[in-house]
């Protein structure tokens, strides 16, 4: 008699696939095609804020050089964009897991208020992204007062 | 896979028991095994050297990156999941725990986990 093993999958499928489960339960849906293998792209996280006087944008790019970002800013759009090259950094190593995105990203906001393009500054620290963007006199919020007759 | 890590705990139940209802973010990793050791880099922007833990308990080793979000400003519109970094590894026995070295740059944490010397494959000259 013949005894067939079952074709199970390897064991670094199945951890894959639990990552990709708890990624699913933990994070809203979006950011998990996002982060996945499944559409295999680098899309880094983007979050928009808004103060009294600016809109700030924060953008998760760990890894990064600043020289290697991007940031372009037109028609009331702004578009964070730059590449992260796959180094080959330690000669001779045999890559046991990768779960890195590298490659080019493009990542595009389309502000809601008016900015003042001429005075948007941008700091990138511990590998997060922050580019401020005042917005302009017309689109601050504005104190009216009541003259009294 | 033959990891750092050989298995990899991953315990989400014990997970959320630490932590509340919150949970924590899985940070992404690369791991190289060079003939020296092993190289573990995981992203975790947001964390610098002062919000990072390394934790080793017997054979396992955790990586906790805490972070802060902007706090005075009103969110419009997030995609970042605004959760502090856990994740836990099983070391390969071969790995020399005292000399393994963390750093932390642009978010990125790069561990060195080097093999214990008698490990290490040697050449033996043949006479």
């Amino acid at each position: 008699m013949k005894f067939q093993r079952p074709n199970w999958p390897a064991a670094n499928q199945i951890t894959n696939l639990r990552d990709e489960i708890n990624r699913l339960f933990e994070a809203p849906f979006a950011e998990w095609t996002r982060g996945s293998d499944v559409l295999n792209a680098w899309s880094p996280a983007l979050d928009l804020y808004e103060d009294k006087d600016n809109l700030i944008v924060r953008a998760e790019l760990p890894g990064l050089k600043k020289e290697e970002i991007d940031i372009s800013f037109h028609d009331g759009t702004l578009v964070v964009s730059g590449e992260r090259k796959h180094e080959k950094k330690y000669e001779g190593s045999e890559t046991a897991r990768e779960e890195r995105f590298y490659g080019k990203f493009q990542r595009s906001v389309e502000l809601p208020k008016a900015v003042n393009p001429n005075a948007v500054k941008a700091s990138y620290k511990d590998g997060v992204l922050t580019v401020t963007l005042p917005k302009t006199d017309e689109a601050k919020p504005r104190q009216i007062t009541v003259n009294a007759n | 896979m033959n990891a750092v890590t050989q298995n990899e705990t991953q315990r989400p139940a014990a997970r959320e028991e630490q932590n509340g209802s919150r949970g924590y973010l899985y940070p992404q990793v690369n791991i190289a095994e060079t003939k020296d050791g092993y190289i573990l880099e995981a992203e975790m922007p947001g964390v610098n050297k002062e919000s990072l833990e390394v934790l080793l308990e017997d054979n396992e080793l955790t990586i906790v990156g805490h972070r802060k979000f902007e706090a005075n400003a009103e969110l419009l519109y997030r995609e970042s999941v605004p959760r502090d970094f856990r994740r836990s590894f099983v070391l390969d026995p071969a790995i020399d725990t005292a000399k393994i070295n963390a750093r932390v740059e642009n978010g990125v944490l790069t561990l060195t986990l080097p093999k214990a010397e008698q490990v290490k494959p040697r050449k033996v000259l043949v006479e």
